[in-house]
């Protein structure tokens, strides 16, 4: 009686409660080993977070010695010959390549969502949705590639024109003049859009699709237009997990290598135009990591590593407070 | 009958490994990194060394600067560096470097309707126009130089390289020799903080831009320019000729060095004089170890020992023109000198 009354408790408690000691060790240690490798697991990804950041902070130690924190973010100088180090230009680069690449993808992951949540009929919604989710699949050094090789001869028969009517509004003009080179700023922020699209557009259509039909019909039955429902029923009642998803494919866009060294023509010197090239920090580190002869010079690419994990850290972080400050005006949690 | 399915199945994989292990077991085989400048040479060298010998000769280009860098950290037996290190430098780190062949880098251009070879340049236009003051194809100091040619009223596109790179240091130092201005305000390096320009990853990614973009110029390796069929640019050097980059050109730029009396053969071969020497010509160097295993630097050795008595003719069909018979020689008692031991 007592042990088959033990073994049910057991059986229905929580592990942390059941006593050290036991009728049936076998039991016991698997729990305990279980429950310590979960532990361990978890404890692991945690660590190898912080060893990453303290090995980057250590190794950029030099870099953060000799230039202080405020100037190296402030310093457009990259100059190998003299030794003298500047984040500025890359900052910049990867500020607003990501930038283009969210004001693109964002609107295009709402359209495709919203056309395969609520206009598509029933046939055509799983092969757009596949599609879409096939861009995810190429390898970003095919993105690259592709970019350099098909897109920016034709782009760069559409920059002139750019160049002409969007380069002369008085103001933002300056934003588009440049020779009609194919690589660049520009260049470099379409093909990212490209890339983040998928992952934007697939957290959209599934949270979309889950919305309840009820909702959905009750604003079509008071007269609402298919925008009217998309934007003022469907995107509020969705917004956390759409936010969530934008800043998966903002974090994307931050971090991508290949295919934007490629593309975005590798000039240090910051420029007042879109259609110039320009330069981000994945793209100076790939290019520039393998020939840092001197420890300055390599130091100082790791400085330029830790300020976009920084960055990185710095729009997850801001993610959460969004989502959870949004939450509590509606009053629901996050 | 289950049992008997997977013996089959052990035994089959016992045989499939035991197969594999003759492919698998180390060959002699050498590692070098290093400079993507003499790629096309060591390559071609290491793939008749092999059938030759049966030592295979393993080359990562991935730019002088890693060259150097890898020959000092000890995971290579040999790095590649078309920029020469400084005798001091070498001391100071225990490595030994001897040259291996001479080339040359031309002006790389497109212009739609001016073929290949019809442009001339100086290298101050060069400079300038590397600088940033000479925007436009048509400005008249390039004019001056072409009266004959219709040149358009064109952005020039300037092309460098994004990747440190030893063609780099070749042409910069070219530049800071001609012009002064470029001198103060950039220098020479492997990675320089280039003005104006937009930059490709290696020789490739240079080539690659300026076939795609119209009115862009770039430096490369005149190898890359033959084997790519790209266009080339004509200049005028220090006699006041105007010159072809061609191998007698490069080699009559080595002709005129003093390899003889240059410690550690630290020669530069940029601007040098001769009717017909090409200004911006480049020699390329090996470095080794003093304290690798003697049997690691022995193979180096006889490799590009045999490069030097055998691999001419190789050399020479892709632009990489053979150093003085009297250099060979002189090398040869270098590594006497500097190992203790020798071939």
């Amino acid at each position: 009686m007592n042990g088959s009354d033990v073994a049910v408790q057991r059986g229905m408690r929580p592990a942390s409660d059941q006593p050290k000691s036991a009728s049936k060790p076998w039991r016991l240690s698997a729990d305990f080993l279980f429950h310590k490798a979960t532990v361990f697991a978890a404890f692991l990804a945690a660590a190898t977070l912080f060893a990453i950041v303290i090995a980057i902070t250590y190794d950029s130690w030099p870099a953060i010695r000799t230039f202080g924190i405020w100037r190296f973010l402030k310093s457009s100088e990259w100059d190998p010959v003299t030794q003298t180090f500047g984040a500025f230009p890359f900052i910049v680069g990867t500020l607003v390549s990501s930038a283009i690449a969210m004001l693109l993808a964002v609107p295009l992951s709402f359209g495709i969502a919203v056309f395969i949540a609520e206009i598509a009929p029933a046939w055509i919604k799983r092969p757009v949705a596949a599609a879409i989710e096939l861009l995810a699949a190429i390898p970003s050094i095919v993105y690259g590639l592709w970019g350099l090789l098909v897109f920016a001869p034709v782009f760069a028969k559409i920059e002139p024109w750019i160049s002409d009517h969007l380069g002369a509004i008085p103001g933002i003009g300056s934003l588009f003049q440049g020779p009609p080179m194919g690589i660049g700023m520009l260049t470099a922020g379409i093909v990212l859009a490209i890339m983040v699209l998928p992952y934007i557009s697939s957290i959209m259509r599934d949270v979309f699709l889950v919305v309840p039909s009820s909702l959905r019909e009750s604003a079509y039955a008071m007269g609402a237009t298919t925008w009217e429902v998309a934007w003022q029923v469907i995107l509020p009642y969705t917004r956390s997990a759409v936010i969530g998803g934008i800043f998966l494919g903002l974090g994307r866009a931050l971090g991508e290598t290949m295919a934007v060294t490629f593309v975005i023509g590798n000039s240090n010197v910051l420029s007042s135009s879109l259609l110039m090239p320009g330069a981000t920090i994945p793209s100076v580190l790939a290019n520039e990591f393998t020939e840092a002869t001197t420890k300055l010079y390599l130091s100082s690419l790791i400085y330029l590593g830790l300020i976009l994990i920084v960055v990185t850290l710095a729009v997850q972080f801001l993610a959460v407070l969004l989502i959870r400050r949004l939450g509590r005006r509606e009053g629901t949690p996050a | 009958m289950k049992s008997l399915k997977k013996m089959g199945m052990a035994l089959a994989l016992t045989v499939a490994c035991a197969l594999a292990i003759p492919a698998v077991r180390a060959q002699s085989s050498l590692t070098g990194a290093g400079s993507t400048w003499v790629y096309p040479l060591v390559a071609k060298w290491s793939a008749t060394y092999q059938k030759l010998t049966g030592t295979e000769v393993n080359y990562q280009s991935i730019g002088s600067g890693g060259g150097i860098a890898q020959i000092k950290a000890g995971t290579v037996a040999f790095g590649a560096s078309d920029m020469p290190l400084k005798p001091e430098d070498l001391r100071a780190a225990g490595l030994i470097q001897f040259p291996t062949a001479v080339a040359g880098a031309a002006m790389s251009y497109n212009l739609s309707g001016i073929a290949s070879g019809k442009l001339i340049l100086t290298g101050p236009v060069i400079a300038d126009i590397y600088l940033g003051k000479i925007k436009k194809w048509n400005d008249p100091a390039i004019e001056k130089l072409n009266p004959g040619l219709k040149l358009p009223d064109m952005n020039i596109t300037v092309v460098h390289r994004s990747d440190g790179s030893g063609t780099t240091f070749t042409f910069t130092n070219y530049l800071s020799k001609i012009s002064p201005e470029w001198k103060e305000k950039v220098g020479s390096n492997t990675s320089v903080a280039w003005p104006v320009g937009v930059g490709g990853k290696g020789s490739e990614g240079v080539a690659s831009y300026v076939q795609r973009i119209p009115g862009s110029i770039g430096y490369v390796e005149y190898a890359y320019i033959l084997e790519t069929h790209g266009s080339y640019a004509r200049m005028i050097n220090s006699a006041g000729k105007v010159v072809s980059p061609t191998l007698q050109g490069f080699q009559d730029a080595s002709a005129h060095v003093d390899w003889a009396n240059a410690q550690d053969f630290y020669v530069i071969l940029t601007n040098q004089p001769g009717a017909d020497t090409w200004p911006i010509s480049g020699c390329t160097w090996q470095i080794l170890r003093k304290n690798a295993p003697q049997a690691t630097n022995m193979q180096v050795m006889k490799f590009f020992d045999w490069g030097f008595e055998h691999g001419q003719e190789m050399a020479k069909s892709i632009a990489f023109g053979p150093l003085p018979p009297s250099t060979v020689a002189a090398i040869k008692s270098y590594w006497k000198r500097e190992l203790g031991y020798s071939i």
